[in-house]
């Protein structure tokens, strides 16, 4: 209790490569907390009362966005949403116009994608709100990557000395990153898998193991992540045909028998069934997908209240 | 620095206050004790054996932190927030008559906070307030209905309750 780490030392939340294994588990904590409010007949607190939270999202987004939003809702602050459909910015109003207007609006915080990496790096810089990536181009979706490590903590009891194989497309996504960033942080074994079109150069420098066999990344692995083939991303023939791509990396039960018997498999959704999933395992004894989406509610809570700050004179005796 | 209660006398309050809610409620049927994260639950807790051992009935131990609905978390930037901890109320609250407990009653703000989140779980039939310690300098209309001592502070003092279970040893300090 006296060592444990008790705040957040920045007031934005950008990337799991600004955060610290402390602050790491103090979210943890947090988000084990606020997962208790979902389980009670009124599912709301007034902590974030009077606070103001606008939803930036420049590209489409279903669960991240509903999650952002109930959890600001669970805390009872007053959120506005803006989609890129029906705004501003189909006129052609840059970032940085849209991030002034609404700074003249004094949101308290910005929950942001966008698709181009650094995009909430740079909004960090020109407001006085805190920032929260939900997801910016090919870098980083710290939340996500953070709901991961609650629900793999909440079946396994730990993330040290556990090895996750995360596989496929690993160069268009920022999951992958700030996994790799966050589960190596925490002292597991991460094994990077896809085909050689879809890897990143200097993958190594990540710290993981690297592989384009399934077989022998999910070889006695505790947790299997499975990525979103991203063909919205690919201008170019980074793939044969969606047959290979699943005969080579699709996750099927009998690819599973490979990995550790208690094994977990994660996907952070939208799922593509049949091309890097098997309905078999999505719907299976293994999956955890949907533990993810609610997970992800009691995470966004916990950043969400985190990056409130408020250091108010100590009621307690 | 100067210990006002020693572990005796911590046992000794305690099990007085078992037999005030006894003797109150007339038995301990229908009724459910709610610590306030941290040191109110270890005193829930042993109200809870004192209880079984009076009456022979279960009394039912919840806990309860009331970070999310205090007053205080204004401001922005630089400060930190307070850690939460996870409430646990595993029974329903209605229609029971809920003993909250904590270890000490200072300016009653905890309590108006602990008693908004009591309503968000439910609408019990009563609430009654359990001290170990009530120190005085109320800011709220508050009062405890069980205390297991009155210790007068100055405002600038602090009172520090030590429970065996969280603490290793029991005893309550006061100190400048």
């Amino acid at each position: 209790m006296s060592t444990a780490t008790t705040s957040l030392r920045s007031r934005h939340l950008l990337g799991i490569s600004e955060l610290d294994p402390g602050e790491i588990d103090l979210v943890m904590q947090t988000s084990h907390a606020m997962k208790e409010v979902a389980l009670r007949p009124i599912k709301k607190v007034p902590t974030l009362r009077g606070r103001t939270v606008i939803n930036l999202f420049f590209e489409p987004s279903t669960r991240t966005r509903m999650s952002f939003e109930l959890a600001e809702k669970r805390l009872s602050a007053d959120t506005l949403g803006m989609t890129t459909s029906g705004s501003s910015v189909v006129k052609g109003e840059t970032l940085w116009d849209t991030a002034r207007t609404l700074e003249a609006m004094s949101p308290d915080m910005i929950v942001m994608r966008h698709a181009a990496s650094g995009a909430a790096h740079h909004l960090a810089k020109i407001t006085r709100g805190s920032i929260i990536n939900a997801g910016d181009g090919m870098h980083e979706h710290p939340t996500q990557a953070l709901l991961d490590a609650f629900t793999i903590t909440e079946r396994k009891g730990r993330l040290a000395g556990l090895t996750v194989a995360i596989v496929g497309d690993l160069v268009h996504s920022r999951v992958f990153r700030s996994n790799a960033l966050l589960l190596t942080r925490m002292g597991a074994t991460v094994r990077a898998c896809g085909p050689a079109t879809l890897m990143p150069p200097g993958l190594d420098r990540l710290g993981v193991q690297v592989t384009t066999s399934l077989d022998e990344a999910v070889e006695g692995a505790d947790v299997v992540m499975m990525l979103r083939v991203q063909y919205e991303r690919m201008q170019g023939l980074y793939l044969p045909s969606v047959r290979e791509y699943f005969s080579l990396f699709g996750l099927t039960p009998a690819r599973l028998e490979r990995a550790a018997p208690d094994v977990i498999v994660m996907h952070p959704g939208p799922m593509n069934r049949g091309v890097e999933i098997d309905s078999e395992v999505a719907d299976g004894p293994w999956s955890v997908i949907l533990d993810q989406v609610a997970n992800g509610v009691a995470v966004r809570m916990a950043a969400l209240y985190l990056l409130a700050g408020g250091d108010g004179e100590e009621a307690r005796a | 620095m100067a210990i006002v209660m020693d572990a005796n006398r911590v046992s000794r309050s305690i099990t007085r206050i078992a037999h005030e809610i006894i003797e109150r409620n007339h038995g301990a049927g229908n009724l459910a004790l709610i610590g306030i994260l941290a040191r109110g639950v270890p005193i829930a807790t042993r109200l809870a054996g004192e209880l079984k051992a009076l009456s022979n009935e279960d009394v039912p131990v919840g806990a309860l932190d009331i970070t999310l609905y205090r007053d205080d978390l204004r401001g922005h930037g630089a400060g930190s927030q307070p850690v939460i901890r996870r409430t646990d109320v595993p029974f329903s609250i209605d229609d029971r008559v809920i003993l909250l407990v904590d270890d000490v009653l200072f300016t009653g703000r905890t309590i108006r906070a602990a008693f908004d989140a009591l309503i968000d779980f439910g609408r019990p039939r009563a609430i009654q307030l359990v001290a170990l310690v009530d120190r005085g300098h109320r800011e709220l209309p508050i009062r405890a209905d069980y205390v297991g001592r009155n210790i007068p502070t100055a405002r600038t003092q602090s009172v520090q309750v030590r429970l065996a279970e969280i603490d290793g040893r029991d005893e309550v300090e006061v100190s400048e």
